[in-house]
């Protein structure tokens, strides 16, 4: 069974670029997103993630390539197309006078069918927060109220940019139980993140960006070339710490413990998608290095 | 292939006038409730034009009255003629001047940006501007008026003809101040520096629109250029409508102009529409 409303992806970026002066922030940037997928953009600090999510959100825009979000081109959306989209920015600072569930209330007078109000505030756990002016919130449940904001549109296609930052690790796992559930409804998650783990646990498809360009790109647990998903198998012995990558760590176990009887500190390790993230991005970095 | 995707049946929102209008006054009680919450700008913006009418008042308090026949018969104290002029830089200093600053600091605080991410119209974020302003700058009038009439016995107007010409010279101006507010807000670079762009042309404005100085006294020249700027207009307006006709011979022309008056903050508000329109970006545009 497919039911696919609008047919085609929800994201379809190609060869994007933006240029500030002579600097280049995206330097030809393609991927597309499928209706009801969550994809995780990745990258270091500056690497041109928020850059690609706010051109898609209609906040800037593209020097260059093509970009459709819902079918729209975002730099010419409109409200009608605005009501379908639910944006979580990487940073809110309002003045906050206002109470939470009031505020909540109030963004959801702006949509054509908005969650109920309550329903989300409980969500994120804000019920007990409520009657709290915006500004007497803490950093975690500001970030919560700003997801809040997010979704309380019902929107098709939610941008997350870096939602956990300040949680502490239960409001994380809450927010990942959130995160599941909007996408068991259908809802398309475009996240950046700085916590692999969380890409790791969220997301389909992830993508890499170093300095403006995608280096990788695929499924969570396939991303990385082949050598780079190898499990590393440790163990310690009277010459000191030893570390041998190896397509079948069981049977390299079983010779050492026939070898040597028992190894000590042993470990096997399947590389996480941290790894191969920093696998990556070092490799990008000596490349660089060696064309300077 | 099993999938659905319950939340791609597309949803259309209307744009029309009912849901711009309907949102417009959702937005307008937003922001009155906001406006009185922040006590520190409802002390300093709201009471500014009693305090300064307070302070002309009792400065002037031992000063003849003007306007006699010049053997201390008829006249009005100094008091009743200040009115007016603060009266018209209330509402200016309402809309352009404090509502500049307001929509500056939305825009660098990120409330703008978060606006501008949702499905709100634009026109209903602006009608929702004209609402706090008309509603905090009537509240304003009632009180400076209030203080004027029972604390220090100036005379208001009693004919209806006179209430009406305060009426649309008041929702004119108003009106007018809304769409000039939100033009000038695109001047400063940052929401820290827009009090320091902001101010310093109003304040100009108060002092050659005979608000602060008697208009008659100012040079010609002088007068030719505030002529230029509504607050000149929006003051003579107010005074044709809380000073006794006899004053009228004083102005420029030697009569009250409300044609011209009406021409002229007619004149500005179609421009600050059409800057407004033009200028207002919900973020700093994109370098």
């Amino acid at each position: 069974m497919t039911t696919i409303g609008s047919g085609g992806p929800a994201v379809a970026v190609l060869d994007l670029t933006k240029r500030y002066g002579d600097h280049t922030a995206l330097a030809g940037v393609s991927f597309e997103i499928e209706p009801g997928e969550t994809f995780a953009l990745l990258g270091p600090n500056g690497a041109g993630k928020s850059t690609t999510i706010e051109i898609l959100e209609g906040y800037r825009k593209r020097s260059g390539g093509h970009a459709r979000v819902l079918g729209v081109d975002p730099g010419a959306g409109g409200v009608d197309w605005k009501a379908r989209l639910g944006i979580v920015l990487q940073t809110s600072a309002e003045a906050g006078t206002v109470p939470v569930r009031e505020q909540l209330a109030h963004f959801a007078s702006f949509y054509p069918r908005p969650r109920d109000v309550d329903e989300t505030l409980d969500a994120v756990g804000l019920t007990d927060a409520a009657r709290k002016r915006v500004r007497a919130l803490s950093g975690g449940q500001r970030r919560r109220l700003d997801v809040a904001l997010g979704i309380i549109g019902r929107p098709e296609l939610l941008f997350l940019d870096e939602p956990t930052t300040g949680f502490d690790p239960e409001a994380r796992r809450r927010f990942w139980d959130l995160i599941r559930s909007l996408k068991a409804e259908g809802t398309t998650i475009l996240l950046t993140t700085h916590y692999l783990d969380e890409a790791a646990a969220l997301s389909d498809r992830a993508a890499i960006i170093v300095d403006g360009r995608l280096v990788d790109i695929g499924p969570v647990d396939r991303i990385g070339s082949a050598d780079a998903r190898v499990p590393v198998v440790r163990w310690r012995d009277a010459d000191g710490v030893h570390e041998q990558r190896t397509d079948e760590p069981g049977r390299l176990v079983a010779d050492l413990v026939a070898a040597g009887g028992e190894p000590t500190a042993l470990e096997v390790v399947r590389p996480s998608l941290e790894d191969v993230y920093l696998g990556l991005i070092g490799h990008h970095h000596q490349l660089e290095e060696q064309a300077a | 292939m099993t999938t659905t995707i319950e939340t791609a049946a597309p949803v259309t929102v209307r744009p029309g006038i009912g849901r711009v209008l309907r949102l417009g006054a959702l937005r307008a009680r937003y922001e009155i409730r906001s406006y009185f919450r922040a006590s520190d700008a409802v002390f300093f913006t709201f009471l500014f034009p009693t305090m300064i009418f307070v302070l002309f008042a009792a400065v002037f308090s031992s000063t003849g009255k003007v306007g006699g026949d010049g053997h201390g018969h008829g006249g009005i104290t100094l008091a009743a003629y200040y009115l007016p002029g603060l009266v018209a830089s209330g509402i200016l200093l309402s809309g352009v001047q404090n509502l500049g600053i307001d929509i500056a600091g939305e825009r660098s605080d990120g409330t703008l940006k978060r606006l501008g991410g949702s499905p709100l119209p634009m026109i209903s974020y602006f009608l929702g501007k004209v609402g706090v302003v008309l509603v905090t700058a009537l509240a304003q009038l009632v009180l400076l008026l209030g203080v004027a009439h029972f604390v220090f016995g100036v005379t208001l107007p009693d004919t209806a003809d006179l209430w009406v010409r305060f009426a649309w010279i008041f929702i004119l101006s108003v009106l007018m101040s809304v769409v000039l507010g939100v033009g000038i807000s695109g001047l400063p670079r940052s929401g820290r520096s827009a009090s320091a762009v902001i101010v310093p042309i109003l304040l100009v404005l108060q002092f050659i629109s005979g608000v602060y100085f008697s208009f008659a006294d100012l040079p010609d020249w002088l007068k030719t250029v505030a002529g230029i700027f509504p607050l000149k207009w929006v003051a003579q307006g107010m005074r044709s409508v809380f000073l006794p006709d006899s004053f009228a011979a004083a102005e420029q022309t030697g009569g009250w102009d409300l044609g011209t008056t009406a021409l002229m903050i007619g004149g500005w508000a179609v421009i600050g529409l059409v800057i407004a329109l033009l200028t207002f970006r919900w973020v700093r545009k994109d370098r």
